[in-house]
């Protein structure tokens, strides 16, 4: 109770202050509007349809750009963590080019699938698969040796041992990987969709620069951080905090 | 006083002597036979060297000893967890390589899988060795009452106590149906309480099922209150010191006279073993140890209380 008092006590406080800024005439109004105006240009991007469209647009870019990322990227950490070939060879390769920052992979992604939704999904793709293989790998590895100990003497082996074992062992770390690739998907989403026309919340915000509406830049900006909490906060603190619960791995 | 001391021994030795004897098994006849055993692992450490040992079937034996005599290291080559670097272990006459069906490891800790409920654990060890879907959860429920834990059936281990914990494991023990079961200090980590339960009801349960037990424990009592044979082991280098086949009617209890006078007797023989071990190797300094007076008693190497 507390915790949610102070939480959206602060809230409170910075809109506040926001407000109070805006208002004090420093800057030049339209170009630091209040939280106000936000919510104004806010509402009425929802009630034209603009916002929903692009929000949908986005998400349904992120869901099948994020499920080409977990298909290959848990696949590719459990083979890492598995066999001495992609732990020697390709494991490399993949620290290497997790160093690349994903939106660097656009220009190529252009020049490779042209300008559409190919060219995202592939920057998404390549900002998202590497870090849930990786997380994948270190939560495969982090196994129980206990578990492994146990499965062996029961002769679990072959398939049931991969998935009567091992992945639900490195469940709760495989989940925190995927919560970690999301953000990083969403990230290189929305670099990818400012960089060109898409039809999606990145083309919202570099539509309100054009214009020069500040208030449709902030409340986009607003929108951005409202989804990303929710699915985070929502969807995977939800799944992970189940999941750790029936694990016993919360006190 | 030191004669005193092995005068007291001496008496106290005398208390059993019908009560343990030493073990004969013939190799042909065993259930087990381990011969001529040899490992040392890769840092060189001698873990077990010219170890024999043969176990009918239907016994329960216990290798006591302290830390590091390679009590642990015999269990786990019979469970094929470690391969040997010399000697051979067979189970009715065929060599081991690897873990089979034939036996089952329990550990220290209960190892159970946390996703799974009880019953999902057994039925999940059940698919594992083959078992028909069909048969699977009546007979994890028939082995589940047999630990005493029904209304736990659903329950999932961390909701439960270390000892329901390891009594589910043995559940899922017993419901594979190994004819061997290899224990490694399965009771070491609970609290003496519950540790004696444990013991009553594997003794019980053991008493019914006539499996073959190998059971690895650094404590006395334990070893007889639950063997038909101790085979007592010693370190550097870990091998058996003494084979004895303990004469004393089942099902037994903890507060009987004549194991108390049993157990005085195997801590002077481990002790005496351990005295001759500290003598062999004249590599270490010895001022170290003069300290202490080999007449000293040293249980707490033995039981570790």
């Amino acid at each position: 109770m507390l915790k949610w008092a102070q939480k959206l006590g602060m809230i409170a406080l910075l809109f506040a202050l926001w407000e109070v800024l805006s208002r004090s005439g420093i800057w030049n109004k339209h170009l630091f509007p209040g939280p106000l105006e936000v919510v104004q240009a806010l509402i009425a991007m929802a009630r034209d349809g603009q916002l929903g469209g692009a929000t949908l647009r986005s998400l349904g870019r992120l869901m099948r750009a994020y499920l080409i990322s977990v298909a290959i990227g848990v696949p590719l950490g459990l083979l890492i963590a598995r066999l001495a070939f992609f732990r020697n060879a390709v494991k490399p390769v993949v620290m290497g080019l997790q160093a690349l920052p994903s939106i660097c992979w656009l220009p190529l992604a252009l020049l490779w699938f042209g300008l559409n939704d190919s060219a995202i999904l592939f920057v998404v793709v390549m900002g998202s698969v590497l870090g849930i293989s990786i997380a994948t790998e270190d939560a495969v590895n982090g196994l129980d040796p206990q578990l492994a100990r146990v499965a062996r003497t029961l002769g679990v082996r072959g398939l049931r041992f991969y998935f009567g074992v091992l992945l639900p062992g490195a469940l709760p770390g495989i989940v925190t990987g995927l919560k970690l690739g999301w953000s990083f998907a969403w990230r290189a989403l929305l670099a990818g969709e400012l960089l060109f026309v898409s039809g999606g919340l990145g083309q919202l915000l570099t539509m309100g620069r054009e214009l020069m509406d500040v208030s449709q830049v902030m409340a986009v900006m607003l929108a951005i951080i409202l989804i990303g909490i929710t699915v985070d906060r929502v969807l995977f603190q939800t799944v992970e905090t189940r999941l750790r619960r029936r694990w016993g791995l919360t006190a | 006083m030191l004669r005193r001391l092995i005068e007291r021994m001496r008496g106290l030795r005398q208390a059993a002597p019908h009560l343990l004897r030493p073990a004969n098994v013939n190799a042909d006849r065993a259930k087990i036979s381990i011969a001529q055993l040899d490992h040392h692992y890769a840092n060189k450490v001698v873990a077990l060297k010219d170890v024999n040992l043969n176990v009918r079937s239907g016994e329960f034996v216990c290798l006591l000893g302290p830390s590091g005599c390679g009590k642990s290291t015999l269990l786990y080559a019979l469970a094929g967890h470690v391969a040997p670097t010399g000697g051979s272990v067979a189970i009715d006459g065929k060599p081991i390589h690897g873990p089979g069906p034939d036996r089952l490891l329990m550990f220290q800790e209960a190892a159970l899988f946390p996703w799974l409920t009880v019953r999902g654990n057994i039925t999940f060890a059940l698919a594992a060795r083959g078992v028909p879907r069909a048969e699977r959860r009546e007979r994890a429920d028939t082995f589940i009452q047999r630990v005493r834990l029904e209304g736990f059936a659903d329950t999932l281990p961390h909701e439960l106590s270390g000892g329901m914990k390891m009594r589910a494991s043995l559940a899922r023990a017993l419901a594979v149906d190994p004819t061997v079961l290899l224990m490694d200090e399965p009771f070491g980590a609970l609290d003496a309480q519950t540790r004696v339960h444990m013991q009553e009801m594997l003794q019980a349960i053991w008493l019914r099922s006539g499996k073959t037990v190998v059971f690895v424990t650094h404590d006395v009592q334990e070893a007889l209150m639950l063997g038909t044979r101790v085979v007592l082991m010693a370190p550097r280098p870990g091998r058996v010191v003494e084979d004895l086949e303990i004469h004393l009617p089942m099902p037994r209890s903890l507060e009987d006279p004549s194991l108390d006078a049993m157990a005085r007797d195997i801590r002077h023989r481990l002790r005496a073993s351990e005295g001759a071990a500290l003598e062999a190797p004249p590599a270490e300094p010895l001022s170290r140890r003069t300290r202490t007076p080999s007449s000293m008693p040293r249980t707490s190497i033995v039981t570790g209380r």
